[in-house]
């Protein structure tokens, strides 16, 4: 539980800190909140010999809306999703969701772009960002561009980012007022990461389904976009039978592994267990 | 206002600014602790401290083929490595454990378990250190492994210890394999058979009490300060018995005894896991013999889950034969016990399956055999006593699911079939069928009044609709009802069945009194969070009349307080408890006679009132306790010695036994396996209260610990022996959120043979717990057809149990 050595690196602006991480090369790793990182480097599983902290950077944070997206800084943290008012207007999901990150401590620290950039299976934002069909904006020494959420997980712990980029925002579009939404998470305890979860996004009008999307989380590699399982939903009134065969198509799509948390066949059910009383919850918040 | 009302009232104040026994004095260690002003082993900094981290085992079951340290050796900072062929000259490469057997500090050539000690890098630092266990490359040659205890003594088993491959007779008499430890045997085997084969009903059984972990939150550590020019040995350490380790440093090291001195400082938690020596203590007293200078060890989190003594590990074959009618006639159990690589199990010495013959309960059985075989495995050693006295969690547990399976086998209900079966009140002091004399008891008295405030014949109905309406699918969740009538034995104990490594297990309380009245004590067990400097006062406050708020308890030093066996077992008030008591009145006695001198009266005509002695039937005539220990430094009685102090050496005559009668309601999510725990009532009786705060503090903590012991805690092997879990993000420690809300009540039943009356509450909220929430997810699922399910129920148990009864479509 004792890091290796390394350096410390906390530059003031993301041009500075991309030409840091282009000059220091491949041992040198981005830090954020340091909360999936340090656990690492006190297990040795990663030991990095430089870190560019990206605290210093004052524009890397905050929650703005332009035109119907909301964008949200990087380093913006877990309890700030929470805090923020505007973001609880247009897209309430994601504080359901931060709340069920981890425990206040960690969510005090804990920044949304090292959620989605860390590329843990087992983090919550990644399959919500697939749900909402959001946007990552990254910049590397080649300059900026944008990755698509449902492109950006490729392997555990392997993402679309090359060596040197950084993700500086993301940008998700507003959904329909009318639209319900839910995360439901089974987890062991407060702290621990998902069994399974299932983030659920619909729109309904004159009580049939108008629109479906389903994240899920921690049970493949990557977090999972279930695109088979909604499209199953839409223009149905949400009845057994279409639930059933869309849970059904969810867990189709899993792989989880076997660990302390259950069984590959526990953590798929578990899986369809989250997508159905996510719709459930979905359908009872959605207008129309 | 009369004058008896005047007196009284006049008593009642002056008692209540004793803040004596009965009342709900605050911690007085809460002010450190709740600032964060404990000092802990690892906040001692001495000059030119080294720090020593260890090399450890990846393999389960390995041979070491070589251990290079150049590399490590040659990192700036690094100041010795040292192995076992360092250690092997010293004879120190092994230790002696405290059940006979022997453990290996370093590995020499095999090593048995992983993340087991293989080299001890000592470092200007801890980074360096850690960094340097990197650069020692070891050579491993890897060898089948055992995980299933039940595979050990297999004619073709791989033989895990070679250094006593050849000895066939243990500490505990004649080894039946290689791997086998110890057979002991309790009871009348004949006799029982003879029962159960004429019982109109039995059951049988495999309960497994599964392995875990005590997990304190500080984990062990220990700092070591050799003196070259003085030959004496300083060793700071969490050391739940600091005496013991005292002896067994001296016996190891050769060092006289007076020349070791050993210092517990405040210790965060221990459960048991602080009871054993590790070699983490062993390296870090060899390096600073062997540099000169302090070594401090420190574990970190995984290394105390993964390789400090860890609990249970009981596979217990339980049997009952009873008549048609539900009278338990006879109780028949097999236990085989995984103590990992080494039997480091921390057990009187006598007792290699400590008190696991307290396994006949609360219930009258007339008839019982017990037999139990330890076997190694390739696992950490350990087998500590988690938050119980010696196997009693692991006994409570057998008797009171088997009660169970019985109620269930008789179509019985499960409290009606205990009341049955109670020892009852007048029984006492009883004799159980497996060797143990029961102190006192009313047990039905306490189940009668659990019932009636759980309004168990109300939830029984509310079960029974639940039911209906399950099977009608008008519900998904299951609502279970466990009970547990627990009777613990604690306070080990007395000297013709307890010792430690041949020291008598008594305990000892030193009380000084100072010219102006204020006290020191001393006493030679150790807190670990307990409350200790608390309660202890408050027995002496009310024995010798003198606030307790002017008494300082101190323990854990060993040049200073007198030799005693330590904190385990619900051990302090049984045993110092009674010291303490026993000390004080011996005080008492001395101050009667100077107060006689001092008023120039009879012994005789003085009687004691709360702080004073005053002449009988001249009340205006006294003595306070304040102004007789002046007295007793100014002017005491011509022929005595000055002074007012005692020692009391405290041999129990019994242990105690508390009892309690625990209810738990669950509810369960069939489609998850998520159980939630709506209700939780546990009735103590721990005979006469010292604290009531105190004891509702204890049983929520040992509560806490039940239900995650029983929800989800575990320490679980792969089959290649890799340990699982091992860290907080998977080791089920329940949070505040997790941890249910805990109703809690009493009945007293004084111990009849201890001085105060006062039996010892730290432990049974965890041994009536585990059984209770195991039967309360158990009774949910019965009606199923469930049969017995085996703890940890997590989720995912639960869920495969729903599964296999085809719950989930
Ligand atoms: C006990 C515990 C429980 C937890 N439980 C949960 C949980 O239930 N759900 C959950 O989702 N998370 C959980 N977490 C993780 C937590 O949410 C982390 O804060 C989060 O995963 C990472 O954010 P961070 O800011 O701490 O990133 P860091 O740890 O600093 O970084 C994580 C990784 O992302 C990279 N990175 C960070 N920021 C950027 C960036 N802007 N651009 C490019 N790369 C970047 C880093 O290089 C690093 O590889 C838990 C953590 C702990 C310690």
């Amino acid at each position: 539980m004792i890091p290796g050595t390394f350096d410390y690196h906390r530059p003031a602006s993301v041009e500075d800190a991309v030409a840091l991480l282009a000059r220091l090369g491949e041992e040198a790793n981005i830090l954020a909140g340091g909360h999936s990182l340090i656990p690492l480097m006190k297990t040795r599983l990663a030991s990095p010999e430089h870190l560019v902290d990206l605290s210093g950077i004052g524009n890397l944070k905050g929650i703005s809306v332009t035109g119907n997206d909301v964008v949200i800084g990087a380093m913006t943290t877990q309890f700030e999703l929470i805090s923020s008012e505007e973001l609880g207007r247009h897209l309430p999901i994601i504080a359901e969701t931060s709340r069920l990150i981890a425990d206040p401590q960690i969510r005090y620290k804990g920044t949304f772009g090292g959620n989605v950039a860390n590329g843990d299976p087992g983090n919550d934002m990644p399959a919500l960002m697939m749900c909402l069909g959001a946007t990552y904006a990254v910049t590397g020494p080649d300059g900026s561009r944008d990755i698509a959420a449902r492109d950006f997980y490729q392997g555990a712990y392997f993402t679309a980012l090359v060596h040197g980029e950084i993700l500086t925002a993301v940008r998700i579009p507003i959904p329909s007022p009318d639209h319900g939404y839910a995360y439901e998470k089974l987890k062991r305890k407060v702290g621990d990461y998902a069994t399974a979860a299932a983030a659920v996004v619909i729109t309904m009008a004159g009580g049939k389904c108008t629109s479906a999307s389903i994240g899920l989380t921690n049970v493949s590699e990557t977090p999972l976009w279930a695109s088979d399982a909604a499209a199953l939903l839409v223009g149905t009134s949400l009845d057994k039978v279409s639930v059933d065969a869309a849970v059904a198509a969810a867990e189709a799509i899993t792989q989880p592994a076997s660990d302390m948390r259950g069984p590959a066949e526990y953590r798929t059910k578990m899986a369809g267990v989250m997508v159905r009383r996510a719709l459930e919850r979905a359908q009872s918040r959605a207008k129309g | 206002m009369n004058d008896q009302t005047k007196i009284d009232q006049d008593r009642a104040e002056r008692t209540e600014k004793l803040q004596g026994m009965g009342c709900k004095r605050k911690r007085v260690e809460d002010i450190r602790f709740t600032q964060g002003k404990g000092s802990y082993v690892d906040d001692l900094k001495l000059p030119g401290m080294l720090f020593g981290d260890f090399v450890r085992s990846p393999h389960a079951h390995a041979r070491i083929k070589s251990i290079d340290t150049s590399r490590a050796k040659a990192l700036p900072g690094v100041v010795a490595v040292l192995t076992a062929a360092d250690l092997k000259p010293l004879g120190l490469h092994y230790m002696p454990t405290l059940a006979g057997d022997v453990q290996a500090v370093l590995a020499e050539e095999k090593v048995l378990f992983q993340n087991q000690e293989v080299a001890f890098v000592i470092a200007e630092d801890r980074y360096i250190a850690s960094d340097a266990t990197e650069l020692v490359d070891v050579e491993y040659e890897a060898l089948p492994c055992i995980v299933d205890p039940f595979k050990s003594m297999d004619p073709d088993a791989p033989i895990l210890r070679e250094d006593i491959q050849d000895k066939m007779v243990g500490a505990h008499g004649p080894r039946k394999h290689p791997n086998h430890i110890f057979e002991w045997t309790i009871g009348d085997k004949e006799a029982t058979d003879a029962v159960f084969a004429n019982a109109d009903v039995t059951i049988k059984e495999m309960l497994v009490d599964h392995r875990t972990h005590p997990s304190p939150l500080e984990t062990c550590q220990s700092v070591a300060s050799f003196d070259k020019v003085k030959g004496e040995l300083t060793l700071w350490g969490t050391f739940q018995a600091p005496h013991v380790i005292r002896t067994v440093v001296s016996l190891i090291s050769g060092l006289p005894e007076h020349k070791i001195h050993v210092i517990a400082p405040d210790i965060g938690g221990g459960f048991g896991n602080k009871v054993g020596a590790y070699a983490g203590y062993v390296c870090s007293v060899v390096g600073s013999i062997v540099l000169g200078v302090p070594v401090k060890w420190v574990e970190d989190r995984m290394e105390n889950l993964s390789t400090t003594s860890f609990a249970r590990d009981y596979h217990m074959t339980t049997e009952l034969a009873a008549t048609k009618d539900g009278k338990i006639q006879a109780m028949r159990v097999h236990v085989l016990a995984d103590h990992g690589a080494f039997d480091a199990c921390a057990d009187p010495s006598k007792w290699p399956a400590g008190f696991m013959n307290i396994c006949t309960g609360s219930y009258d059985i007339p008839t019982a055999h017990l037999a139990v075989d330890g076997v190694y495995t390739n696992k950490a050693s350990g087998g500590v006593a988690y938050r119980c006295s010696f196997r009693v969690t692991e006994a409570v547990f057998a008797i009171e699911r088997a009660v169970e399976l019985l109620a269930q086998k008789l179509g019985m209900d499960a409290a009606e079939l205990r009341i049955k079966n109670f020892i009852k009140a007048e029984q006492f002091p009883y004799q159980s069928a497996l060797g143990w004399e029961y102190d006192s008891g009313d047990y039905h008295t306490a189940m009668k009044k659990a019932m009636d405030t759980i309004g168990y014949k109300e939830l029984r109905e509310e079960q029974a609709k639940k039911r209906e309406a399950f099977k009608r699918g008008e519900t998904r969740e299951l609502m279970g009802i466990g009970i547990s009538f627990f009777t613990e034995i604690v306070g080990a104990g007395p000297s013709k069945n307890c010792d430690i490594l041949g020291i008598a297990m008594f305990d000892s309380a030193e009380i000084r009194i100072h010219p102006t009245g204020s006290v020191i004590a001393r006493m030679g067990t150790k807190s670990q969070g307990q409350g200790h400097e608390t309660t202890y006062a408050q027995i002496i406050a009310t024995e010798i009349g003198i606030p307790a708020d002017d008494i300082m308890i101190e323990e854990g030093n060993t040049d200073t307080a007198p030799y005693g066996l330590g904190t385990y077992g619900s051990r302090s008030t049984p045993v110092a408890g009674a010291a303490t008591a026993v000390a004080a009145r011996k005080i008492k006695a001395k101050a009667q006679m100077i107060a006689a001198h001092m008023l120039e009266v009879h012994e005789g005509d003085l009687e004691w009132d709360v702080d004073r002695f005053r002449v009988k039937g001249l009340p205006e005539k006294f003595k306070t306790m304040k102004e007789i220990a002046w007295a007793a430094y100014n002017s005491p009685p011509p022929n005595m010695e000055p002074g007012l102090e005692a020692v009391n050496y405290y041999e129990p005559p019994n242990m105690t036994y508390p009892f309690g009668a625990y209810f738990c309601v669950m509810d369960i999510d069939v489609d998850t396996g998520v159980a939630k725990t709506r209700r939780f009532y546990a009735l103590d009786d721990c005979g006469t209260r010292i604290n009531p705060m105190i004891i509702e503090g204890q049983v929520h903590g040992g509560l806490t610990e039940a239900f995650a012991c029983a929800m989800g805690q575990e320490i679980r092997y792969d089959e290649h022996g890799n340990v699982m879990g091992a860290s907080f993000m998977d080791f089920f420690l329940p949070t505040a959120v997790e941890t249910p809300h805990w109703e809690t009540d009493h009945t007293v039943t004084p111990s009849p043979h201890h001085p105060i009356g006062a039996k010892g509450v730290g432990e049974s909220p965890h041994v009536g717990g585990v059984p209770c929430f195991s039967n309360a997810v158990n009774d949910a699922y019965a009606f199923l057809g469930a049969g017995h399910i085996q703890m940890p129920h997590d989720a995912w148990r639960l869920w495969t149990v729903g599964q296999k009864l085809g719950l989930h479509t």
